[in-house]
């Protein structure tokens, strides 16, 4: 929705010396402006062409939408100023339960995936039990829908009245996202130590290091590097399954959505809080975007550190 | 540079190695005695056996039937402590195996600090003072990908001496090299033998197995079909397959 009122003015700003001398070389550009563009040279011809076609398409699907039968009552209930006013400080305030989980859930997930990653990975037939554990649990934890694990765990482990045990929803629901998160995160750590040549560890332990100090000072550094993008991608789905705690009926930002639009009978509490979701959300991506994009590069170009 | 002389008896000992990689047998009952000082360069086909013996010795590769000897030390034996072994003998590989994401000083130091304990001070400084003497130390905080081939291979022979072994196995170390990058590689390795480093060598380069070696040894299906002086294999071999092998080899003009 920002992208075209934003986009626009910057399409122009570096285009100003390009368009007063046309056979100027075109400087190199940014990939992913180009890619928006449509590839090829940034001629000021294409640029227009791009805003143009941008224009006329979003107007076109404007004009349906605010045309179509049903508008006024969908910006009645999804779109009221008066309700998002109210709800969003509210909604934001609440979000910061959400921020807590993810943010605890996302350091024990490194920690816990890298656990069942190493796990997975040592050799020999003695390992073999190890080896099979991490595999169950990979395969459970990626099978079982998030809200069922989240479920299971809030509502059942405080209904044990178990001594010691944490009764806080918010506990078991950061447990619950760090075992289902850790079971994907697994697998992308693996998938890296996975991609570090074998020569690497026969060098290690040729020079007398042990098993796992190779794995730590050889074979994790370069696996991790490599990860850091997909990380960062389930990363962003846990943050978005933050959301799932709502359930265990936690006050959080999705709980406060709910509340505020059944007492308000309308729905524009929920597109307060998914922009609340996209404004840490989307940053995210186009880092993830950057640094794929960056490392492609960098293989291509060759030896750059 | 320790150079280990005392009555625990040769160097290295192998007798009647067998190695096969499944169905493929590659080794088939390999005996070699190695003394200390000795410079031994292994000679022969590509796929012959040489690597494979060097990577039995350095344990890489567990071995099928045999014993191996290091110092009067049965490293073949069950229950060895693997990395008390391969401290004492170095190796390096035919494609370097730098660690590309350290810098060539902590390439060298890494063992030293974390297999053997040394401080990290003191390995910076041994690590500098072996980047001197081969004549890289103006590269010591650059990272692998930075340097040429024969540099690489250079800073791999460092960090396997780094570890101040008493044997060095040197795995086709210039193959991977360009033509005009072998020869740095090559008077690295008759530094060594000059400082009296046991050595054993796999190489395709017959000048300077002919240089350097004290003994030859002629490795075919599986066994050492002939072995001796340089002089002699070069010069006068006595079995017929070593003549064939030195005759492919002057006729594709290297040697």
């Amino acid at each position: 929705m920002a992208q075209g009122s934003g986009g626009t003015p910057n399409l122009h700003t570096p285009l100003g010396t390009a368009g007063a001398d046309p056979r100027a070389p075109v400087p190199p550009r940014g990939s992913r402006r180009s890619r928006i563009l449509g590839g090829g040279e940034a001629g000021s011809r294409s640029v227009w062409i791009a805003v143009a076609s941008t224009v006329v398409f979003f107007g076109a699907v404007a004009v349906l939408i605010v045309n179509s039968p049903g508008w006024l009552e969908i910006k009645r209930t999804f779109f009221n100023e008066r309700v998002f006013a109210e709800s969003f400080p509210k909604i934001v305030r609440q979000f910061g339960t959400n921020v807590l989980i993810f943010m605890v859930a996302e350091v024990f997930v490194l920690i816990v995936a890298l656990f069942f990653a190493v796990l997975r990975s040592l050799p020999g037939p003695v390992f073999a039990p190890l080896r099979i554990l991490a595999i169950a649990y990979t395969d459970v934890f990626r099978g079982i829908p998030t809200i069922l694990v989240i479920s299971l765990l809030g509502f059942g482990m405080p209904a044990l009245r178990l001594q010691g045990l944490p009764k806080s929803e918010v506990f078991w629901a950061i447990v619950a996202l760090v075992l289902v998160y850790s079971a994907y995160v697994t697998e992308v750590y693996r998938a890296g130590i996975e991609s570090v040549h074998p020569s690497q560890t026969a060098a290690a332990r040729s020079l007398g290091l042990s098993r796992m100090q190779s794995m730590r000072h050889v074979v994790l550094p370069q696996a991790v590097r490599r990860v850091i993008p997909p990380l960062l991608n389930d990363f962003i789905g846990l943050q978005k399954d933050s959301a799932l705690v709502a359930f265990l009926g936690v006050v959080e930002g999705l709980q406060t959505a709910n509340i505020i639009s059944a007492s308000e009978f309308n729905y524009t509490p929920f597109v307060s809080l998914a922009l609340v979701y996209l404004v840490i959300t989307i940053p995210q991506t186009r880092f993830v975007d950057w640094l794929i994009e960056r490392d492609r590069r960098r293989r291509q170009g060759g030896s750059v550190v | 540079m320790s150079t280990v002389v005392d009555a625990t008896g040769p160097a290295i000992l192998i007798e009647g190695l067998h190695k096969s990689f499944g169905d493929l047998r590659v080794l088939c009952g390999v005996d070699l005695e190695v003394a200390d000082h000795e410079v031994i360069c292994l000679i022969g086909a590509s796929g012959s056996g040489k690597s494979t013996l060097l990577r039995c010795v350095n344990l890489i590769e567990p071995i099928d039937a045999g014993r191996i000897v290091v110092e009067g030390d049965e490293i073949t034996a069950p229950g060895v402590d693997v990395n008390a072994i391969r401290r004492r003998i170095g190796i390096v590989f035919q494609s370097f195996n730098l660690f590309p994401h350290m810098s060539v000083l902590r390439n060298i130091t890494l063992a030293p600090t974390k297999v053997v304990g040394t401080s990290a001070s003191q390995a910076d400084e041994e690590a500098r003072e072996l980047l001197d003497r081969f004549g890289l130390a103006d590269k010591a905080e650059e990272y692998p990908d930075r340097l040429s081939g024969g540099q690489q291979q250079r800073v791999a022979i460092m960090r396997a001496l780094a570890m101040r072994p008493d044997i060095m196995l040197l795995d086709e170390v210039t193959s991977a090299l360009d033509p005009e990058l072998v020869a740095e590689v090559l008077d690295v390795i008759r530094e060594l033998a000059a400082a009296g480093m046991t050595m054993l060598i796999a190489t395709h380069e017959m000048g300077f197995a002919r240089d350097i070696a004290t003994r030859v040894c002629f490795l075919d299906d599986g066994v050492i079909a002939e072995q001796g002086p340089p002089e002699r294999i070069f010069g006068d071999p006595q079995e017929e397959r070593t003549r064939q092998f030195l005759a492919r080899i002057v006729a594709a003009g290297r040697m």
